[in-house]
């Protein structure tokens, strides 16, 4: 695996942007890291259950996704969802009050970590059956074709996703279609255990794109303002042209597949490397040293940011649990719709 | 009244509703320049345009998925698989996605979307073309499933699942789309849910669906003939949900069951029905629930085998005998 550089410079579009966007960039970074620490407490301690799968690491790919969005556009993903949700304006609490499965949950405590849906937000799923939200995705822009509504889907996958099934079929109809909407692989290395040498024939996922008819686009991830640049390119050719693109993100994990994985398998200084290269701590840098903010500031927000998510578990902790006959709801729809 | 064949009555239920609601669109594999492959959608690419009748490059699983999809923005989506054999590969997309998707969403979305094409065994097709998918679908809670064997049916009841805000799996079969039959001018439509009395008789009801209701209406006439027996023909038309106030009702008349079954017995639709049977009518049965299935092995291709293997009006007359303690 190739290592990232320790001692790179600022990428350019960081030290580029200002203060304000940087501050609320970093921010939300911050927010989805502790959000994921908090859930990771709650876990060890029984509060969450299930399958809890983290994205520490990866925050700047939602959060300069977000940015680069419109209202109306939707991002469909995997069940490593929290990033986006909170990205996407959800509430920390009905996140977290999900998780612990609560009646206050974003779906009533039906769905959990891996099920996070907010319509408004524009946070389309949480899908947990690895490749088969792709045909989802593909179809929301169909339908977005269809009624001429302009929106955009941004659908998000892993790397262990790429060989299966429903993602090749989704990605073939995409093309085939010229259906507005954005294919991202997130790229982390690792499907559950197994490095990609071991899971993909050809190490640039990309190379697919132009068998699918579509523009590709592969980077390493460094600032959530390059992603936003990079993501808002493919979201324009997918609004004004009409056209899919199949991105890819190199990034990292820092914790192991989901909460049960102690992630024995890395390289040595593997783990070093890349949280040598995290795009949140490149955003405190930038802060710190073009932005001239001090460590006590950026130690105030994180207070506060840690704050909020203490009650967020708080609250999801004091929450009732779903009234007993919420089973037996929103399984089928009375009457003609 | 004007006569229809079976593929003509779900023609002009799917023309009816596109005309109705622009949100209606055909997708599937052959639907639009090839007229269909078993010309269910003749005519209505040059009606509604390549826009509304979308052909598929073979992709089940992708264009279910986009059917989903599409459904969960507000489209109405009609799903041809070509025939049902090949939903197998889109398993996956029915049963974690268009029936979980309102209840995993909290009831944020809906999926109104039909699955339909033909099912079960068609003639000498072999193992892999030649399944009745009915029990698979209808053990999933979030599906409605709709079994069809009369034009009249056909298009009442097609007509009725476009309309659903439910995921419905509508089940033709091959052998049946040159079925003639009286269907109404004038628009109708047939309620999912509702079983309907296809002959009325006093001695054994006879539980019947798709394929099995023309074999049940031959078999009820043989057991009339030979063996002077009245049998209640009662075709479910909807496997999920089941009218099961109707087969209890006409059970409760007569004392006596048989279910002829175009499907393998082991977990079958006819294990459902015998089991609310005894439930809920064991003080008025007079015999065991007698079952007519396919055998329970893969199907062979010689014609002989295949024959063999699917109830037949004998098999199920001797089973009406059976019930009714006639040998
Ligand atoms: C069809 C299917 N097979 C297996 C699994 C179990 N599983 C869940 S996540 C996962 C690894 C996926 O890795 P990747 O796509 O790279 O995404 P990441 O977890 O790294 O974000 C596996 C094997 C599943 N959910 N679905
Ligand atoms: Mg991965």
């Amino acid at each position: 695996m190739d290592l990232p550089d320790k001692d790179a410079p600022l990428p350019e579009t960081l030290s580029s942007a200002g203060k304000d966007e940087t501050l609320h960039a970093y921010r939300e970074m911050l927010r989805i890291r502790r959000f994921e620490e908090t859930a990771a407490r709650a876990y060890t301690r029984g509060k969450i259950s299930g399958f809890l799968h983290l994205y520490i690491g990866q925050e700047a790919i939602a959060v300069g996704t977000s940015l680069a969005m419109q209202p109306g556009d939707r991002i469909v993903s995997t069940y490593r969802d929290h990033g986006f949700a909170l990205a996407q304006g959800c509430d920390a609490n009905a996140c977290m009050a999900e998780m612990f499965g609560k009646k206050t949950g974003l779906v009533g405590g039906v769905g959990g970590s891996m099920h996070f849906f907010e319509r408004d937000k524009g946070m389309w799923g949480g899908y947990a059956i690895v490749g088969n939200h792709i045909p989802i995705a593909a179809g929301h822009a169909f339908a977005s074709k269809y009624l001429g509504d302009g929106a955009v889907t941004i659908c998000f996958l892993g790397d262990g996703a790429v060989g299966i099934g429903p993602t090749h079929e989704g990605m073939t109809l995409a093309g085939l279609w010229d259906l507005p909407v954005v294919f991202v692989v997130e790229n982390n290395r690792y499907s559950m255990g197994t490095p990609l040498e071991r899971t993909l024939p050809a190490a640039d996922i990309t190379s697919r794109a132009p068998g699918y008819g579509m523009v590709g686009d592969r980077f390493t991830v460094e600032d959530p303002f390059q992603v936003r640049d990079r993501i808002g390119a493919a979201i324009r050719r997918a609004r004004e042209e009409s056209q899919p693109t199949l991105v890819e993100i190199l990034t990292y994990r820092f914790r192991g597949h989901s909460m049960s994985d102690p992630a024995k398998y890395r390289g040595k200084g593997e783990l070093e490397a890349f949280r040598a290269s995290d795009p949140f701590e490149r955003a405190n840098r930038a802060l710190l040293e073009l932005h001239g903010m001090t460590e006590e500031q950026l130690e105030a927000i994180d207070d506060e940011v840690i704050a909020e998510m203490d009650a967020a578990a708080e609250f999801a902790d004091q929450s009732p649990q779903p009234d007993p006959d919420y089973r037996f709801e929103n399984i089928m729809i009375e009457g003609e719709g | 009244m004007p006569t229809l064949q079976i593929r003509e009555a779900i023609r002009e239920a799917m023309r009816e509703e596109m005309v109705r609601d622009d949100k209606v669109f055909l997708m599937g594999e052959e639907v639009g320049h090839y007229q269909g492959a078993y010309k269910c959608s003749q005519g209505l690419l040059e009606q509604f345009g390549e826009k509304r009748v979308v052909d598929t490059p073979i992709t089940e699983t992708g264009f279910a998925g986009v059917g989903i999809g599409a459904a969960m923005c507000g489209l109405r989506p009609i799903i041809e698989f070509m025939t049902f054999n090949f939903s197998a590969v889109a398993f996956d997309q029915i049963l974690n996605n268009a029936a979980k998707i309102h209840h995993m969403t909290g009831g944020q979305f809906s999926v109104p979307i039909v699955f339909r094409g033909p099912n079960a065994a068609a003639h000498m097709l072999g193992s892999t073309h030649s399944q009745a998918f009915d029990s698979f679908y209808a053990h999933i809670p979030g599906l409605k499933v709709v079994s069809v064997a009369t034009p009249y049916d056909a298009k009442g009841l097609l007509k009725s699942a476009i309309r659903d805000p439910n995921p419905v799996i509508f089940f033709e079969s091959e052998l049946m789309y040159s079925v003639r039959g009286e269907v109404p001018e004038e628009e109708y439509l047939i309620p999912i849910g509702e079983a309907d009395i296809k002959r009325p008789g006093d001695d054994v009801t006879l539980l019947c669906w798709g394929q099995s209701v023309p074999t049940a209406l031959a078999a009820a006439e043989l057991a009339q003939e030979h063996s002077d027996l009245s049998a209640e023909v009662i075709d479910l038309r909807t496997l999920r949900p089941l009218d099961t106030e109707a087969i209890i009702a006409s059970v409760k008349k007569t004392n006596r069951v048989v279910i002829a079954e175009h499907g393998w017995p082991y977990g079958g639709v006819g294990a459902e029905l015998v089991d609310r049977i005894q439930r809920l009518a064991f003080d008025w049965l007079d015999a065991p629930v007698a079952r007519v299935c396919y055998d329970d092995i893969p199907f062979a291709y010689a014609e002989n085998l295949e024959h063999l293997s699917i109830p037949q009006p004998e098999d199920v007359h001797a089973a009406l005998r059976q019930v009714a303690y006639r040998d």
